[in-house]
């Protein structure tokens, strides 16, 4: 199979988190998007690593994990807080630190 | 540095400090101003304690003076490295000598009394503890100023009186015209002061050196046209401070502060500080017969400046400071002589000490009696209500006029009788008329105020002063009627003799077309002719309470001070003042302009900038893919 394969398929999910980050006003899925873009760069390091031959990406790909993880926590609890002061998990809501 | 001069005597150490002079009457200065109004109650006390304990060194000091002989009449101090930069080392020295030691008991002496009286005449003023003060701090930096053994040294003294000058004229300086007399007072002496700056510098830049002796060594060194030119500028300070012409237009105006600090400073001390200088360089002015010309000139040009004007005023204290302006004249046509006549500029200048301030003194006195009127116009037949201030000034007026045997006849007579025997007959003819005027107006004060009919509402009731100020009047007017004679008894107690070791003993030539006992003759006829003038006029006639207006057009000048103040505000006050608010227009718009119109550019983008803000994550988000897209786009574009 070829490598362009797995590269078209993340192109193709980043774009369709990058469009869900931009579009979608629901907190809880713009996060998700965000997973998916993450994801999408996770299967191009794996990628690339496939195609070198090298384990680079791939360990590139355990830190994003990680990352992702860690993120996940603190993201998820800020919004869980959002929506326990507004009673609304839109992003547009939260928009006092402005200006 | 050039080693002091050989050819001054030596130089002994005094019995008292020298230094204590002058820092007693600072450090009561320091006192009463940062005391506050706690000592309000022994203020007054303290300073004229002071004053007196300075009268006493000065005489302790005279008598040390006198126990030496001669050329070695010089007492001496180093206090401390002043300025030891380089080239210039000046030390903080004092010097007295016959000529300063003159000044110190004048000084000192009528300082006192003047403190004295100021206790009595100042007694209902709110603020009569800073009026001390600043006595003292007067006294203190008058006494530098004669005490300086270096120009340098004598600078500090003279800025420190002109300082004492200022504060006192605008004493009361809530009431804005008198801030204004302060401040014209401080300006006018300014212009004086760049001319000693630049002597001093000039003397520094050719001989290296500024002290008195040292100058005094190296004189004959320096090229005739230096010489001249330190003249000149040492002129311009003497007529700054001395009120000569042509920058004589402050004093009449320095009327605005307190009389008895009139008395002490704007009569009898501080404006013949000029005279003081000039003196004191008698070995530059030996050397420069045309700054000694100009000298002369200036002189005789203001004593007839002082006294046309004089003639015409009608406020008591203005008659008195024109014929201060118009005596100082004399004093400098006597210093402009040159070798045989220093001495007798000293002398008038320390006769004129004695009843200039007791004339002043008894102004005040006048004033106090009748409630702060100063016009003559509204007085008259003051003799009757106020006996002592009469008969006090009564010496003071034939002392100025030149009675015979009163102090004023003595020293201005030979001052009139030394230009004519030195040759200088057109300045004699012109200082003779001078004479006449002094005598005419200082008569028509005189019969204004105390003869003629009371003028005065009837709702005044004049009435004599307290004891604490007559005393002191007392003592001034006996001291104005036998202080010329005492000072001229015999040979050796002559001031000249005394003076001698500073000025060198003049070669005598006595060849005038006239004798002195002729040329008396001819300046007391003139007198009684201006004093009978002014008899006839008014103590016979009766003076109207307002002045005429059908009068001669000289008249007209004449009250209005001869226009010097209308040219000065119109050709330098004016344009001055243009000059200023123009650079306020720029400083305003230009500069501010600039700097507060760059503030407000970034202000207002900045403000414009911030509404990208929005507090919307979508739109940063769209804005960070943007500018991602770019990036890659840039890449892509750069690689390929």
């Amino acid at each position: 199979m070829s490598p362009a394969y797995y590269l078209f398929l993340s192109a193709a999910l980043f774009s369709i988190g990058a469009a869900g980050v931009l579009l979608r006003r629901n907190a809880i899925v713009v996060f998700m998007c965000v997973e998916l873009m993450l994801n999408a760069v996770n299967l191009t390091l794996v990628t690339f690593s496939r195609m070198r031959g090298t384990l680079d990406g791939q360990i590139m790909a355990f830190f994003v994990m990680v990352v992702a993880a860690a993120e996940v926590v603190v993201g998820l609890a800020i919004i869980v807080t959002i929506f326990r002061t507004r009673q609304s998990a839109s992003v547009d809501d939260a928009n006092l630190l402005k200006w | 540095m050039i080693v002091a001069a050989q050819e001054a005597g030596a130089v002994t150490a005094p019995t008292v400090p020298l230094w204590l002079l002058i820092v007693v009457p600072l450090v009561g200065s320091a006192v009463l101003l940062l005391a506050g109004r706690r000592s309000d109650r022994w203020g007054h006390l303290l300073a004229t304690a002071v004053c007196g304990a300075t009268f006493v060194m000065g005489l302790v000091l005279l008598s040390q003076l006198l126990g030496l002989g001669g050329e070695d009449r010089r007492l001496g101090q180093q206090v401390y490295e002043w300025i030891p930069v380089g080239d210039l080392q000046v030390d903080f020295g004092l010097l007295l000598d016959p000529l300063s030691v003159c000044f110190v008991l004048l000084i000192t002496g009528v300082g006192t009394l003047v403190h004295v009286y100021s206790i009595g005449y100042m007694d209902h003023d709110e603020d009569r503890r800073r009026f001390f003060a600043y006595l003292n701090l007067f006294i203190a930096a008058m006494l530098l100023l004669v005490l300086a053994d270096s120009y340098l040294l004598l600078y500090v003294g003279w800025e420190g009186v002109g300082l004492a000058s200022m504060l006192l004229i605008g004493f009361w300086g809530h009431v804005p015209e008198y801030a204004t007399a302060a401040k014209k007072a401080f300006v006018v002496n300014r212009v004086g002061d760049v001319g000693l700056g630049l002597a001093v510098m000039a003397m520094f830049a050719t001989i290296g050196a500024v002290g008195f002796d040292e100058v005094r060594a190296a004189a004959g060194q320096m090229s005739s046209g230096t010489v001249t030119a330190i003249c000149l500028l040492l002129l311009l300070a003497a007529a700054g401070k001395s009120a000569q012409f042509p920058l004589h237009v402050w004093l009449p105006d320095a009327m605005a502060g307190p009389t008895p600090a009139s008395a002490l400073i704007h009569a009898a001390t501080m404006v013949t500080a000029g005279v003081y200088l000039v003196a004191r360089s008698s070995a530059l002015f030996d050397l420069s017969p045309a700054a000694r010309t100009t000298a002369m000139w200036m002189g005789v040009i203001t004593i007839l400046i002082g006294a046309v004007i004089a003639c015409a005023q009608d406020d008591l204290k203005k008659v008195l400071a024109y014929s201060t302006i118009s005596q100082i004249g004399y004093m400098m046509l006597g210093v402009g002589i040159g070798k045989a006549g220093y001495a007798l500029g000293i002398f008038h200048l320390l006769t004129h000490g004695f009843f200039k301030a007791l004339m002043f003194l008894g102004a005040g006195s006048v004033m106090h009696g009748l409630h702060n009127e100063t016009d003559m116009r509204r007085m008259g037949n003051l003799r009757k209500h106020m006996k002592l201030t009469w008969l006090t000034f009564t010496a003071g007026w034939l002392a100025i006029i030149g009675f015979p045997l009163t102090a004023g006849f003595f020293s201005k007579d030979q001052i009139l009788e030394t230009s004519f025997l030195e040759g200088h007959f057109v300045l004699w003819a012109l200082a003779l008329l001078g004479a006449g005027l002094t005598a005419f107006y200082m008569s028509r004060l005189y019969f204004m105020t105390f003869w003629g009919s009371e003028r005065f509402g009837s709702d005044v009731h004049p009435h004599e002063s307290p004891a604490v100020m007559t005393v002191p009047l007392a003592i001034l007017a006996v001291l104005s009627l036998v202080g010329g004679a005492a000072l001229n008894w015999k040979a050796e107690g002559q001031l000249a003799h005394f003076l001698e070791p500073v000025f060198g003993s003049p070669e005598a030539h006595h060849d005038g077309a006239l004798t002195p006992i002729q040329l008396t003759i001819i300046t007391l006829l003139v007198v009684a002719a201006g004093a009978g003038l002014a008899f006839l006029r008014y103590a016979r006639q009766p003076v109207p309470v307002t002045a005429p207006v059908a009068v001669l057009p000289t008249v007209t000048w004449a009250r209005k001070k001869l226009y010097f103040d209308t040219i000065y505000e119109s050709v330098v006050m004016r344009p001055g003042q243009y000059l200023a608010r123009t650079l306020v227009f720029v400083d305003g718009r230009g500069v501010d302009g600039a700097v507060n119109g760059a503030a407000a550019l970034v202000g207002g983008s900045s403000g414009r900038l911030r509404r990208i803000q929005t507090g919307f994550v979508r739109s940063y988000a769209l804005g960070m893919l943007g500018g991602a897209v770019v990036l890659v786009a840039a890449l892509v574009l750069v690689r390929f």
